[in-house]
């Protein structure tokens, strides 16, 4: 079954394009991950599944209904993590949970004192004194209390230290196993391969591509900086390396391939200093889609 | 319901506030009233040097002259008629778009409720805050009237007919600070909006009583609630009173019908 359902969904703001024909299926109890540089239109794509904003044309069916017509029913199942966290600021942390849970038609107190323990959230501070990685804390708890079946998460980790994400990403995991289907939008390429099953670029508005992870794990390109002296030998001309950049004391290039080819001919050569790096999303996009 | 009671929480502090303020405004006006009654004649003169359309501008008339306990209330109440306005413009003004400005839309917004329900659930808080001050202006009004009334008689019958215009007065300015902020794209600081709105109508009155103009009031409710003619004649002014209330329902339904259909962005 298909929890949310993408129908040729496109906004524009005056004439300004937010997204564009998206179409996306999305199935029960999968991780989907969306990923795109900042402006690509993840947050319009996002804002209108929820019904902040409305789209010009297309439509989003969620728990196969309209997610505009039964827009406050749909939102019983969904937990949302905006990607900028603002709460009322002079209430208390508990405070404020307790008003979102009182929106839910279940008792969702000892969940939250339950994720409150696991992020190591402080219930009794005011929201204006959080910095902002537990305003993000707030968001998590706030967003996960009334046990969700579809959780949808706007670049969450932004804010968190590696720790916290990496409980964060355990509890979404978590509660990925006990059913829940999650939608998670992020511009960081790594954290989207972690915990993803299948992902959709989204470029200028437009998807580009729906993916397999573990496909474009499998023939990802890796990019490498060296350095050392007299580099520039043109031995790192070999099959699978694109944009080579080859100065004296230091060569750049991007390598998809046998790591151990590389490997090898790197051990041949002195060298002061080795990168091995995942590309940006930028970079990806360039030698994905040229 | 819960999200009547959580506005109506925040506004508790407003409510206190506003409520003290305009009381002790009122009180404090006509503890001056038995100075002004025993030295009348010396009074009345001062005001002949005048000219009428200052007076006019001030909501002043020889039908109710200042050393009448209701003149000076009427007087008293017009000016206090100033931060009732500025009240509920800023409700007005501000409910709707506090979860923009402040950018909790996201919070709000994506729970399981219509947005109907938050309109409304935001306007009776809103409206439940300002019927509380509303309340507290008829204690204060009616203490103060008896306190200092120097001896006079007072018709209260009167005073009761124009303490009941402070709810359609306050309406105006909460609807249509409603309307006007779900009209623009973004309302960046509200006291600017309710200052602009409350003072702008009360100089088209003054304009409209210099000029003797009448069409100028058709939109200030400071000129359909006008104290010195609800004092004087015992009534509302039926045209001016059904403009207000055209305006008010027109107000509300813009909001409503915007609000529903408004994208609300991200940063």
């Amino acid at each position: 079954m298909n929890v949310i359902e993408f129908k040729d969904l496109t906004k524009y703001y005056g004439n300004v394009k937010g997204c564009e024909n998206v179409n996306i299926n999305i199935k029960e109890g999968e991780i989907f991950g969306f990923i795109g540089p900042n402006g690509a239109g993840k947050s319009t794509t996002i804002r209108t599944m929820l019904s902040l904003i409305y789209p010009t044309s297309g439509s989003i069916t969620v728990f196969g209904k309209d997610a505009i017509e039964f827009g406050h029913e749909i939102r019983k199942d969904i937990g949302y993590l905006p990607s900028e966290i603002f709460y009322y600021d002079k209430m208390k942390v508990i405070d404020l949970l307790l008003y979102s849970a009182s929106f839910y038609d279940h008792d969702c107190t000892s969940k939250i004192y339950e994720l409150a323990e696991i992020m190591e959230l402080n219930l009794d501070r005011r929201i204006q004194d959080l910095s902002y990685g537990n305003k993000k804390k707030v968001g998590i708890v706030q967003g996960l209390l009334h046990s969700p079946k579809l959780i949808i998460l706007d670049e969450p980790t932004s804010g968190l230290d590696p720790l916290m994400q990496q409980k964060f990403f355990n509890l979404i995991a978590e509660e990925n196993k006990k059913g829940a289907t999650v939608f998670f939008s992020s511009h960081i390429l790594s954290e989207v391969q972690q915990l993803c099953d299948r992902v959709a670029i989204i470029k200028d508005g437009e998807i580009v591509s729906i993916e397999d992870v573990k496909s474009l794990q499998k023939d990802n390109y890796k990019k490498f900086t060296i350095c050392g002296d007299k580099l520039n030998h043109g031995r790192f001309n070999i099959d699978g390396v694109t944009e080579l950049k080859e100065a004296e004391n230091e060569v750049s290039f991007f390598y998809k391939g046998d790591v151990n080819l590389m490997v090898k001919l790197l051990g041949t050569l002195s060298l002061s200093n080795v990168l091995i790096e995942e590309p940006t999303l930028e970079e990806i996009f360039m030698h994905y889609y040229e | 319901m819960n999200i009547y009671l959580f506005e109506l929480g925040m506004y508790k502090k407003s409510i206190v506030i506003w409520s003290i303020a305009i009381s002790f405004w009122i009180i404090f006006y006509l503890m001056f009233f038995p100075m002004i009654a025993g030295d009348e004649a010396a009074f009345d003169i001062i005001m002949e040097e005048f000219p009428e359309e200052f007076l006019a501008a001030f909501g002043m008339n020889s039908d109710l002259p200042m050393s009448s306990i209701l003149g000076y209330f009427g007087l008293t109440f017009g000016m206090a008629q100033i931060p009732i306005a500025i009240q509920a413009a800023n409700y007005g003004f501000g409910t709707l778009s506090i979860e923009e400005r402040e950018l909790t839309a996201d919070f709000l917004l994506t729970k399981p409720i219509t947005r109907r329900k938050i309109i409304v659930s935001k306007f009776f808080a809103a409206l439940t805050g300002l019927t509380i001050v509303n309340a507290c202006i008829w204690v204060s009004s009616i203490l103060a009237i008896y306190l200092f009334k120097d001896g006079q008689t007072v018709d209260l019958g009167k005073v009761f007919i124009l303490l009941s215009s402070i709810t359609l007065f306050q309406l105006f300015f909460l609807s249509v600070g409603m309307a006007i902020s779900v009209s623009v794209k973004k309302v960046g600081s509200v006291l600017s909006f309710s200052m602009g709105l409350s003072f702008g109508l009360y100089i088209l009155n003054s304009l409209n009583s210099i000029f003797s103009s009448g069409f100028l009031g058709i939109f200030s409710p400071y000129t359909h609630f006008n104290p010195t003619y609800i004092l004087v004649e015992g009534s509302y002014d039926i045209v001016y009173t059904l403009i207000s209330v055209i305006i008010i329902t027109i107000s509300l339904t813009m909001s409503y019908f915007l609000y529903l259909k408004r994208n609300i962005h991200s940063l």
